[in-house]
């Protein structure tokens, strides 16, 4: 019998942990380090291809993916040899992507030639802003005008070009994101992610909002106007939602991405990254130390995991539900079954329906536009007690 | 056995707070009763919540051994009664035992409303009373001012009142000798038929049911067997004693004397307080005059917050029953909260305790709906029907009239603060009965409907005074008024336990402010929410509680899953604390938030 998995297929996931700054807003695993061995990191992570590429061998590799931190800091060295031992283990897709998540700096952007010809086919930029003030405020240390530059220079050198944007800001009205938002969609190619603010416990917004310090951010009616004017905005200019945060024109959605959503298979490597993986029938959830040097010691000695757990069938047809009902396209329903070995509460099934927060078609299922501005509400409605 | 001349019995009246239970302290050490070692603050109050409220709720009795002045030894019964309007009855039969009482008023206030209602108590038992006046150690002390006030306002001589401080043990001796010298003794023949008042009981669960009694006439002792007289049920006594504080058997207890008994006797429900217990054999012929029993005159659901408590809570309310007379309970269902139970209380005071001994020695969350009182519904065919529960309101159009029961409320309060009063009163329906003024305090007596006082009366007296006023009521009797049950919708149902009394003409406010309420109470859901109020099939204040707008996860990737799925969960933890009704979630504290009112 074929493997949940394979429905989405598997990708590697590879965690660098350094920034050159903190940003405030960051829950990340990231850490600012004056002095970093890249060739310690490179045997490290070598190490851990090699373990995992004894565990699940053999696999059609549809993703490779290095996100951080700053993975725009590594060397191109350490990329290509990261890359050369991934693909010298694995048999890769026609179309593998390769996708490194860039600062858009004018430091980094000298690098980018390097990823590429170590095989990075796809960044994805954090621009957050497209103001020199917020970016300020946000912590970034760049300007627009050096991420525009490094934009057009990754242009020239990567076929796919992403950049991220971070709204809902302090002190951002909706008429100021709208004209933010319409110059970023005639920039961007094919593909942007335009995340709300999100205020985490234990960052520095986190702390500076609980001592009632972080002023003039949106109250959630204003943040559900932005959310809106978001889909409205990127729609009319062909960039459909295919998930909560994610914009494409069809055909170039992150296909990494799209193997958390779909809930395939994934190696995480460094430190704290997360992974899934179906061993012999069962699929475990494993996690690694979140502190850079005890993972990198960890991975040179034993192996850079510090939990395995085993995820029963309820854990793991949540977790399908709760990542593919962010996704437009939505969720098979059989599949869910499957996992679970009992179908959707049928219940909730209804009244959601009932009250327009989801849709059926078929065996398929899927957030209307209004449930998915309530999705938290949504999937709670799913979870057993 | 002691010759009557040398019993004195007695009680304490006081204010809460006004040091009764102190002064009580300072007499058991003064007799040497416990020894020094021994003691503790508060020797009477035995529940923990006793203690930590600084409140008696039950009446405590010790007996004290005095040598005075005079070179005798007398035996000195103090029955430590209740200072709060909810145990009044507890005051009334305790005070029938005794033959005097001492008036402890703290000398840095006043007299309080409760300090009246006790010592008009005392006098209609025929009591002699001696005033004491307490704290006189602190600074703000003015003795001349209270006595003079005990006179004007209660009208009994105070020149001789003593000054205490029961804190430093001031004037205690003085106290005991003026028990002695002032109080009468008690009367009795000892060689007439036995009878004994029975004047409390309550469960011990290694003796069963102890019985505490005020011999009449009489001698009773151990081994005999005795009758009640009310029903006729026969019990040998098999142990025989008295408190001092803790229990100390005797061979009998002769005319005069105050002790307890033990007769095998499981539940408290067995035995009637006010019931006269004479021999089996050549008993008395007749019993003495008895008391009403006391009546709960609150009702209120109280609902497992956990369904799968509900056996537990019926655990717990019935052991609780055992030595609670004057709790009463029945089973209840509510659409809205499931399983539980109807239960009457003598007043809110007492409805807390119950429900906080419920929550803190049983371990059961407790979800309490609105409290209400029992109105007569008189139906046109002529029948009268006692309502202790909106929600069982029969259909109005077979509805005559209703009559709902009202107070005479003694409300004492500084002259500043008695707009603010006369205000209070006047918006809970109330008709000035008098209004005079004790120096610079003003007494008003208000005829009240009791529905309004139950629920938060205290409370907002309180916060308008700032605590200064001081409160008592009594009941006096039922009036028909234009009463109707108001009902609350959510989503277009309607809550049961949200269903309310109240007067026609403040309908519309009520329900309206209930509907602000609960607007703020309830969370947001996925869609919108009509909150209304409707009285019959009327609407007649409605709310609405949009929909929530936004709530998603801005980033979720490959290592957010867990930790996302878990505030999920979390979410989900939190929904499930919440009552369902219908398509909504109501949470636990909505249903008695509900009713407060702020204004």
């Amino acid at each position: 019998m074929a493997e949940d998995w394979q429905e989405s297929g598997f990708g590697i996931y590879v965690h660098w942990p350094f920034c050159t700054s903190k940003c405030p807003y960051c829950d990340f695993n990231s850490h600012v380090a004056a002095e970093i061995d890249q060739s310690r990191w490179v045997r490290a992570y070598l190490h851990e291809i090699d373990r995992y590429a004894e565990e699940v061998p053999g696999r059609v590799l549809t993703s490779v993916f290095f996100g951080g931190g700053t993975p725009s800091l590594m060397a191109p060295e350490t990329v290509a040899a990261v890359i050369e031992r991934i693909r010298h283990h694995w048999p890769a897709a026609n179309d593998l992507e390769i996708t490194l998540e860039a600062n858009p700096g004018s430091v980094e952007a000298g690098r980018f030639r390097g990823y590429a010809d170590a095989g990075v086919n796809r960044v994805s930029m954090g621009f957050q802003a497209l103001n020199d003030a917020d970016l300020k405020r946000l912590g970034r240390l760049h300007t627009v005008k050096e991420a525009l530059a490094a934009f057009d220079i990754a242009r020239s050198q990567f076929d796919r070009v992403s950049f991220d944007l971070i709204y809902a800001r302090q002190d951002q009205s909706l008429a100021d994101w709208q004209a933010e938002l319409s110059q970023a969609v005639s920039l961007a190619i094919d593909h942007l992610s335009l995340y709300q603010l999100t205020i985490e416990a234990g960052t520095a917004f986190g702390d500076r909002y609980d001592a009632g310090k972080l002023r003039g951010l949106p109250d959630d009616d204003l943040a559900a106007d932005m959310y809106q004017a978001t889909q409205e905005i990127c729609g009319e200019a062909g960039f459909e939602a295919y998930e909560v945060s994610n914009h494409a024109k069809p055909g170039a959605e992150s296909r990494h991405n799209l193997i958390y959503w779909r809930y395939g298979d994934y190696v995480g490597i460094g430190p704290g990254a997360h992974g899934r993986l179906t061993i012999s029938g069962q699929r475990y959830a494993t996690e690694t130390p979140l502190a850079p040097q005890v993972w990198l010691n960890q991975a040179e000695e034993t192996g850079g995991e510090s939990l395995r757990r085993a995820l029963s069938r309820r854990d793991q047809a949540e977790e399908f539900l709760m990542m593919g009902l962010r996704l437009t396209e939505g969720l098979d329903m059989r599949r869910f079954e499957r996992l679970a070995g009992e179908p959707l509460d049928r219940r909730a099934l209804a009244h959601l329906e009932d009250i327009g927060m989801i849709a059926r078609d078929g065996h398929r299922m899927r957030v209307t536009n209004a449930g998915r501005m309530v999705l938290n509400a949504v999937i709670t409605e799913f979870l057993a007690g | 056995m002691t010759d009557l001349s040398h019993i004195r019995n007695f009680s304490i009246v006081a204010h809460i707070d006004h040091g009764k239970s102190t002064l009580a302290d300072r007499l058991i050490q003064e007799t040497k009763t416990v020894a020094d070692r021994d003691m503790k603050e508060q020797m009477l109050d035995a529940m923990d919540i006793e203690r930590e409220r600084g409140i008696t709720i039950k009446a405590n009795t010790v007996r004290l051994e005095y040598e005075a002045d005079d070179g005798e030894t007398y035996i000195l019964n103090l029955i430590d009664t209740p200072g709060h309007v909810d145990f009044a009855y507890e005051v009334s039969r305790s005070m029938r035992a005794v033959e005097g009482s001492l008036l402890v008023v703290d000398s840095t206030q006043g007299v309080e409303a409760q300090t009246l209602a006790n010592v008009y108590q005392a006098i209609d038992a025929d009591h002699e009373i001696v005033p004491v006046l307490n704290k006189i150690d602190l600074p703000a002390s003015d003795c001349d001012r209270v006595a003079e006030q005990i006179e004007d306002v209660i009208g009994i001589d105070a020149s001789g009142a003593i000054r205490v401080s029961a804190k430093t043990g001031e004037g205690i001796h003085e106290t005991l000798e003026a028990i002695v010298r002032d109080l009468p003794a008690p009367k009795g023949d000892r060689d007439a038929p036995l009878k004994a008042m029975l004047v409390d009981s309550w469960y011990d669960a290694y003796l069963g049911v102890i019985v505490l009694v005020r011999i009449m006439d009489g001698v009773l002792k151990k081994g005999e067997r005795v009758r009640m007289m009310s029903n006729n049920t026969v019990h040998q006594v098999d142990r025989i004693g008295v408190f001092r504080p803790g229990m100390v058997p005797v061979d009998q207890l002769g005319p005069g004397e105050i002790g307890f008994i033990t007769a095998s006797i499981k539940q408290v429900r067995d035995t009637r307080v006010g019931d006269t217990i004479t021999h089996e054999k050549k008993g008395a012929e007749t019993p003495l005059p008895g008391f009403n029993p006391s009546v709960p005159v609150v009702f209120c659901g109280l609902f497992p917050v956990d369904s799968a408590e509900f056996e537990d809570l019926r655990d717990a309310i019935e052991k609780l029953a055992l030595n609670d007379a004057s709790f009463s309970f029945e089973m209840e269902t509510s659409a809205a909260l499931g399983f539980g139970f109807r239960c009457g209380f003598l007043g809110l005071l007492h409805l807390e305790v119950i429900r906080d001994r419920i929550e803190r020695e049983y371990d059961i969350d407790l979800i309490t709906t609105a409290p209400s009182v029992i109105y007569h519904v008189y139906m046109k065919d002529g029948e009268m029907i006692e309502l202790h529960n909106p929600a069982d309101m029969p259909d109005m159009s077979k509805v005559d009239h209703l009559e709902e029961p009202r107070i005479k409320a003694t409300i004492l309060v500084p002259d500043e603060f008695l707009g603010d009063v006369l205000k209070l009163c006047q918006d809970r329906r109330g008709i000035q009965l008098d209004l005079t003024y004790a120096g610079s305090r003003a007494m008003v007596v208000y005829d009240l409907p009791l529905n309004e006082v139950v629920f938060d009366f205290y409370d907002r007296l309180k916060s308008v005074t700032k605590g200064y006023a001081s409160f008592d009521y009594q009941m006096t009797g039922y009036r028909e008024d234009n009463l109707v049950k108001m009902q609350i919708l959510v989503n277009d149902e309607p809550v049961d336990a949200l269903s309310t009394m109240v007067h026609r003409d403040r309908a519309e406010m009520r329900g309206r402010a209930m509907c602000e309420k609960l607007k703020e109470l309830i969370p947001r859901h996925m869609f919108k929410i009509p909150i209304q109020a409707a009285i019959g099939g009327k609407v007649i204040a409605r709310e609405t509680l949009s929909a929530l707008r936004k709530d998603v996860t801005a980033k979720c990737y490959g290592g957010d899953a867990t930790r996302k799925k878990k505030l999920l969960e979390k979410q989900k933890a939190g929904k499930k604390k919440m009552r369902q009704f219908g398509k909504v979630d109501i949470p636990q504290e909505a249903f008695i938030s509900a009713l407060k009112m702020d204004g």
